[in-house]
């Protein structure tokens, strides 16, 4: 297996339950306030019941932080949550990585989600027959890709990936894929997912929900919560990074997509695809298990997922073992857009060396011989981050960044 | 450097999917049945099934050969579609298992989706089944045919609207260009339902009065018929004895502003590949009798540039009265095409637009020409 050539990261954007943008984020993360709370912009029969992690702002406060003029199309009333989280991380991203003549450069965006515009689409669906066809016309995955294109003027490619909860950690992956290629010049690559009905129904319908906030890799772990929010980095060729004025923030330097092809939803026992994702990224890298300081873990605080990913990390990284959190413990499971925001949040721990907290852990899992970092800690020399995103579909995928030679 | 389809495999509204080799010796050349084939069909022993209406929908093999009946009853339909027509691809280029399996899918699963949100609304989101849910992710049908194949390689799903088929295949070229896999097995797949018919008849999409798919280029009407299918290639970066075609390239470009553009576009394309106009035999195209979206490759035709002349003196033949029209339409397009360049030979240049925000050109050609020197 021949080893990748590092891609590098201009820049970076994010927005979740913790935060609108990244200072934002950074300082929850700090002071260890997560994002789950009661349900309060979701219009569902689960208020009350379900915890999520919500955005803290009504579409019209998101439509405003995006910068949507008012009477622009579809009609700023009826805006997919999915977009509008997209355009605000996205320009974050683009406004962090500042690259000198952006509009002379080939450009492309390559999004991910799960349900796409599905937050409209099922106010339609109440009435199919007459509902209103705006609400609807934002329905496909691909429709807020091009909605945050147009907007941002990314103009020369734009796609779409959806493999479930480990969407955007393949858009990274293929973003960084497209500039080793020299097909582009400046990628925005990662992903966003707004909180529907749908889904979170679909999750409670597979009884894998926490009725209270998350435990993750904690051995009294009760399921999940579902999060929302956006995360996207901007991967640049060597050329234009070598024109930033204030450099790159890390490389892109492994990337790995296996499948488990187990069951459609249930992991492996030994997470045999978690295994071969970590594993593969890790040797495109160049890199070593231990060279590894940082795990982002899946760590979604469901029974199978987090024994599956942990019998896999055992089988990689035994005897020495990396820090290791999952910050879906502060974010909820954001499902397409998780792989987004984890990206940023790995990036950043190397920028800032900072390890996140795995908040509310307490019991060790009797499988594991390990247990996940439960204090924010600072001046870390974090130089390698490995990301996990796993999904239905078996679909796992693992990133390793860099700090930037 | 040179990719070749080794083997095609597609399920439409036409007679496209059988056994491996059947379609094969049904169509030796020179054996053409005596009843004249209705224009544009290109198969000389058979003729294109007819529809009367807006809506064409696939017909369906017996699947029992290829999937296992259990996994079958509980797959949707575009599983069931998507994943036979992958592993009769797999089958007739003899591989196992594939080192990718990549999917194009613009609208996913949509039989299952409705199920789910239909139920969640009707029984106000209280004792819903997951089985619906856990179906409707996008990449259900890559996903199902790993599990069959135990297949743990690489895997990915594009859902880019108009795109999500030339994604796919984007990404199957950089897969075996890097060397990271010999073989992708890959397709594009999207399904029509009753919601869906009558959501995009609401757009106005689609003919208001019922029209013949094989009379479907008389008249300037507005609106198409509506599509749906499958076609997966197993895609190799070795040449074999028995290939269809070499895919030579791909490229997509978005909402271009102009006549002008989209020339300029297919110029560029051609230059990047090192293709004399010259060398085309045919242009598959397109055209899906909706006199609006016509009206671009009617003007592409009409000026005095290499292109125009392409597009008027080659023989241009439309491919959406045989499968309808949907956003990874131009996999039945390619199925079409890698068919006619292994019973004819030849090289053929496929251009599609999808509602004219989404162009694409493919090119391939019989694997008995040299490739051309293409400046990577």
């Amino acid at each position: 297996m021949s080893k990748w050539s590092p891609v590098a990261v201009a820049g970076a954007g994010l927005i979740s339950s913790i935060g609108n943008d990244i200072n934002a984020c950074l300082s929850a993360l700090a002071n260890g306030q997560a994002g789950m709370d009661e349900i309060t912009w979701l219009d569902t029969a689960h208020r009350h019941r379900i915890p999520v992690a919500e955005v803290k702002c009504s579409n019209a406060r998101l439509a405003e932080l995006a910068g949507v003029p008012a009477g622009s199309s579809p009609g700023a009333s009826s805006f997919s949550r999915t977009a509008l989280l997209s355009l605000i991380a996205a320009r974050e991203a683009l406004e962090k990585a500042a690259i000198p003549n952006f509009t002379a450069l080939r450009t492309g965006i390559v999004s991910a989600n799960t349900v796409g515009g599905m937050d409209r689409t099922e106010n339609f669906f109440i009435h199919p027959r007459r509902g209103k066809l705006r609400d609807v016309v934002q329905h496909e995955c691909g429709y807020s890709t091009e909605w945050v294109a147009d907007r941002l003027g990314i103009r020369h490619f734009q796609t779409t990936i959806s493999t479930a909860c480990s969407s955007s950690a393949n858009a990274i992956g293929f973003g960084a894929r497209l500039i080793r290629h020299g097909l582009l010049d400046v990628v925005v690559a990662g992903g966003t997912d707004a909180l529907t009905r749908f889904t979170l129904n679909g999750f409670n319908a597979l009884m894998i929900l926490d009725a209270g906030y998350c435990k993750p890799f904690d051995n009294d772990r009760q399921g999940l919560n579902l999060g929302e929010g956006a995360g996207y980095l901007v991967l640049v060729s060597d050329s234009v990074a070598a024109s930033l004025p204030s450099g790159v923030c890390c490389t892109v330097s492994g990337y790995a997509n296996a499948n488990d092809a187990w069951h459609q939803t249930a992991s492996s026992p030994d997470g045999r695809g978690s295994w071969l994702a970590m594993s593969t990224a890790i040797e495109r890298s160049g890199l070593q298990p231990a060279d590894i300081d940082y795990i982002n873990l899946h760590g979604t605080g469901t029974q199978n997922n987090d024994l599956a990913e942990g019998t896999a990390i055992r089988r990689l990284f035994d005897p020495v073992y990396p820090k290791m959190s999952s910050t879906k413990s502060f974010t909820g499971h954001t499902l397409g857009a998780s792989g987004g925001i984890e990206a940023v949040l790995s990036v950043l721990a190397i920028q800032h060396g900072i390890v996140y907290p795995n908040l509310r852990w307490h019991t060790p899992m009797p499988e594991l011989p390990f247990s996940p970092v439960t204090t924010f800690l600072k001046d870390q020399p974090i130089r390698h981050v490995l990301s996990n995103s796993f999904g239905f579909g078996g679909n796992c995928s693992s990133l390793v960044f860099s700090i930037s030679e | 450097m040179s990719i070749y389809i080794r083997s095609a495999a597609c399920i439409s509204p036409q007679n496209t999917f059988g056994p491996p080799d059947a379609a094969r010796d049904e169509r030796s050349p020179g054996e053409s049945s005596s009843a004249p084939a209705p224009a544009h069909w290109p198969f000389p022993d058979s003729s294109p099934v007819e529809y009367i209406g807006s809506r064409l929908k696939c017909i369906e093999p017996d699947y029992k050969p290829l999937l296992d009946p259990k996994l079958l009853r509980r797959m949707s339909r575009i599983i069931r579609m998507g994943a036979a027509a992958g592993l009769a691809c797999l089958r007739e280029a003899a591989v196992k298992e594939p080192d990718a399996i990549v999917t194009g899918t613009a609208y996913g699963c949509l039989e299952d989706t409705g199920l789910f949100l239909t139920g969640l609304i009707e029984r106000k989101e209280e004792m819903l089944q997951p089985a619906p849910f856990i179906q409707s992710t996008h990449n259900t049908v890559g996903a199902q045919i790993a599990l069959m194949l135990q297949c743990t390689r690489y895997n990915n799903t594009f859902v880019h609207r108009g795109f999500s088929f030339e994604n796919a295949l984007l990404d199957a070229l950089m897969l075996l260009q890097d060397g990271e896999a010999a073989t992708v097995l890959t397709g594009g797949v999207d399904e029509t339902t009753d919601i869906s018919h009558e959501l995009l008849t609401r757009f106005g999409l689609y003919r208001r009065r019922p029209v013949s798919n094989l009379d479907l280029f008389t008249g300037r009407v507005k609106g198409t018929i509506a599509g749906e299918g499958t076609a997966f290639f197993l895609l190799a970066c070795q040449p074999s004895d028995h290939d269809y075609a070499r895919l030579d390239g791909i490229s997509t470009l978005y909402k271009p502003e102009s006549i002008a553009d989209i020339e300029q576009y297919i110029q560029t394309f051609l230059g990047a590949h090192a293709v004399d106009p010259d060398t085309i035999d045919m242009v598959i195209t397109g055209h899906n009798g909706d006199s609006r979206s016509d009206d671009i490759y009617r003007q592409l035709a009409s000026g005095s540039n290499p292109v125009s002349v392409l597009f008027r003196d080659r023989p241009v033949i439309p491919y959406k009265h045989l499968c309808g029209e949907y956003p990874t339409s131009t996999a039945f397009a390619l199925w079409m095409a890698a068919q006619r360049i292994r019973s004819g030979g030849g090289r053929i240049l496929i251009y599609n637009h999808y509602l004219g925000l989404h162009h694409s050109l493919l090119l391939l050609s019989s694997t008995q020409n040299q490739p051309d020197h293409v400046a990577e």
